[in-house]
């Protein structure tokens, strides 16, 4: 057979080559050496990855099906909100907590989502922001259960797997959150490959089209609007499990705000750009706060305004430069 | 007619596979259909012509369901679909290309064929177990451009296409869905007058029973492929006929004022 045929047929189109194989192994093994070498950062870390999934979740929504939602922290906090309440009423094993949280995220995802979701544009965009505002609202109002204000405290994990103790350390809550966020990482990266994601990308840039092949454009926005949900309320689970506590911030309108930001920031429809925008947003956050608690978002800020002004794609837009860089330097360099 | 007898009919292409009865549509003061009957049997090659503005593209807009209709109704294989949308109704067959480009424009061409027929196969929503089924939708697409004429153009992205290879791209994806109503807007607008040739050959490909309505300016392309002309004139049917009729029909000759029709 002839070469040249079988290699486009054999390899998904307009896939960066970096993406596919050795790129994966650095921000992996970053995460890993991190465990070994940032023992005294680990609880930061553990937020980083949590925020790294959360962005994750959204690339999904909203880099790759093109929904805008300005309230996507309701399925985070719904999912903090369910790990708490089912740790400190049902059962405190972290796995199941987690798999009723996502759950019950993916549920909350797929009931507003089929409300919401034939609308478009400004009004899509002011419907998530009012279910957001709603949410928060209901968990504010239901003191009883949510703790309100002063926030669901008293969780107490069992250990996970009934082997490893959630230590003062961070030790297994990192790696646990670790594990998690390579799961999903795994799950998304395989289903926005599959048809079903390239319809995805399809609808967010050409909806006539879509419909014009007998795309159910509706059903595939409510599906991922639901995979969106139930991430993020892994990511609300992890928080809340780790942590040990759920506060209002967790799904106020700021948090979709800052999400969203974490996901322009690092760039969006790549996946791994949700990893760098939530490192450097955590570690931007934690140095600038230490340094001026009251001023540490003008940092992000304008962080955020130089990569919207002067990158395409985000942090991920540096990468592929230098990714470039190299390979064409390495290329020089290697005599045929 | 039992059912039995109208299933015969329809397998020798006498029952219609699509029908209007009585389509009315208005923007406002602005009739663009006005009560349109129209019947197109299975094996149709119907060419429907009239000056700019006479409801041409709202008429597809309206048996596509991109448009609701005032009043009348449209069946496929005597259903009515009047309130099926329009994804649905190209599941149907009921499939048509538009007269304006409508590509995913970031998205490679092979790709853009490849999720037509990956929705066609009904495997548009497997997310995980899709390796073997979506290479195969792959072939296929490489395939169906190929025989555009479009081979070797297949890995660039639509925007980075010329026109008129993005007109034979939006023909080839019509194509690839298989379909049972072939509806083209303007199929040949835009495509250099050398590669038309491509589209005639496929549209020629097809299976005999699929039935074809194509819109075109050129009468050249129109009087080679139809066998049966509809001439629309501000939203009504002025008449229609065998290509020769309408080309020597002096009403026709006057809607287009000077313009010769053949
Ligand atoms: N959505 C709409 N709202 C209002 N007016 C419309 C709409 N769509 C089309 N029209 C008008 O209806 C008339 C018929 O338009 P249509 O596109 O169906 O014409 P056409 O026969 O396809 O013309 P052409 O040969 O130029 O493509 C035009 O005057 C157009 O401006
Ligand atoms: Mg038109």
């Amino acid at each position: 057979m002839n070469p040249e045929r079988s290699r486009a047929t054999r390899s998904p189109p307009a896939e960066k080559p970096h993406a596919a194989g050795w790129g994966h192994l650095l921000p992996w093994t970053a995460a890993l050496a991190f465990y070994f070498l940032g023992a005294d950062f680990l609880g930061l870390g553990t937020n980083a990855l949590i925020m790294v999934l959360f962005a994750l979740s959204l690339d999904l929504v909203l880099g790759y099906a093109g929904i805008i939602t300005m309230g996507h922290a309701a399925f985070f906090g719904f999912g903090a909100y369910a790990a708490g309440l089912c740790a400190i009423h049902v059962t405190n094993d972290p796995v199941t907590g987690l798999l009723i949280a996502t759950a019950a995220a993916g549920i909350l995802g797929f009931v507003t989502g089929t409300l919401i979701l034939h609308t478009k544009g400004v009004t899509l965009m002011m419907l998530t922001l009012a279910i957001g505002a709603l949410v928060a609202e209901v968990a504010n109002h239901l003191r009883d259960y949510t703790g309100g204000d002063d926030g669901l405290h008293g969780i107490r994990m069992a250990p996970l797997l009934g082997a490893f103790r959630f230590d003062l350390w961070g030790h297994t809550a990192y790696l646990y959150t670790l594990a998690v966020l390579l799961a999903w990482f795994a799950l998304a990266w395989r289903i926005m490959r599959s048809p079903f994601g390239r319809s995805l990308d399809g609808i967010r840039q050409n909806v006539r089209r879509m419909r014009a092949i007998g795309t159910p454009v509706w059903w595939r926005m409510v599906a991922v609007y639901s995979l969106g949900a139930a991430m993020a309320g892994t990511a609300g689970a992890l928080s809340a499990q780790t942590t040990r506590a759920v506060g209002l911030t967790a799904l106020e309108l700021l948090a979709s705000g800052t999400v969203l930001m974490v996901l322009i920031l690092g760039g969006t429809r790549r996946l791994y750009g949700a990893f760098a925008g939530a490192v450097v947003y955590v570690v931007v956050q934690d140095f600038a706060a230490q340094v001026d608690p009251f001023r540490w978002m003008f940092v992000i800020g304008a962080l955020l305004m130089a990569v919207v002004l002067f990158l395409e794609n985000g942090l991920m837009g540096i990468i592929d430069f230098a990714a470039a860089r190299a390979r064409s330097l390495w290329r020089e360099q290697t005599p045929r | 007619m039992s059912d039995a007898e109208a299933r015969h009919a329809n397998t020798l292409g006498a029952a219609p596979v699509l029908s209007v009865r009585g389509l009315c549509k208005s923007f406002g003061a602005l009739t663009v259909a006005q009560d349109i009957e129209l019947d197109l049997p299975g094996g149709a090659r119907i060419g429907l012509i009239g000056p700019n503005g006479a409801g041409k593209t709202s008429f597809v807009n309206l048996l596509t369901g991109m448009l609701r209709p005032d009043a009348g109704s449209v069946l496929l294989e005597d259903r009515a679909i009047d309130r099926l949308r329009p994804e649905l109704r190209v599941r149907r067959g009921l499939v048509r290309t538009h007269q304006i480009n409508t590509l995913l424009a970031e998205t490679p061409a092979l790709e853009n064929v490849a999720i037509a027929i990956a929705e066609r196969k009904r495997i548009g929503w497997r997310m995980l177990r899709y390796g073997t089924g979506w290479r195969a939708c792959l072939d296929e697409a490489e395939a169906r451009l190929a025989a555009m004429g479009l081979g070797d153009d297949r890995l660039r992205l639509v925007r980075e296409l010329p026109y008129g290879k993005q007109r034979l791209l939006e023909i080839a994806i019509a194509l690839a869905l298989k379909p049972r109503v072939l509806l083209l807007d303007e199929p040949a607008a835009g495509v250099p007058a050398g590669e038309t040739r491509a589209i005639h050959e496929q549209l020629g490909d097809l299976p005999q029973d699929v039935a074809i309505l194509m819109i075109e300016h050129d009468m050249d392309l129109v009087f080679r492929f139809a066998r049966e002309i509809v001439v629309m004139v501000q939203g009504r049917v002025l008449t229609r006929g065998s290509p020769s009729e309408i080309a020597n029909d002096d009403r026709v000759r006057e809607v287009y004022l000077g313009r010769r029709v053949r």
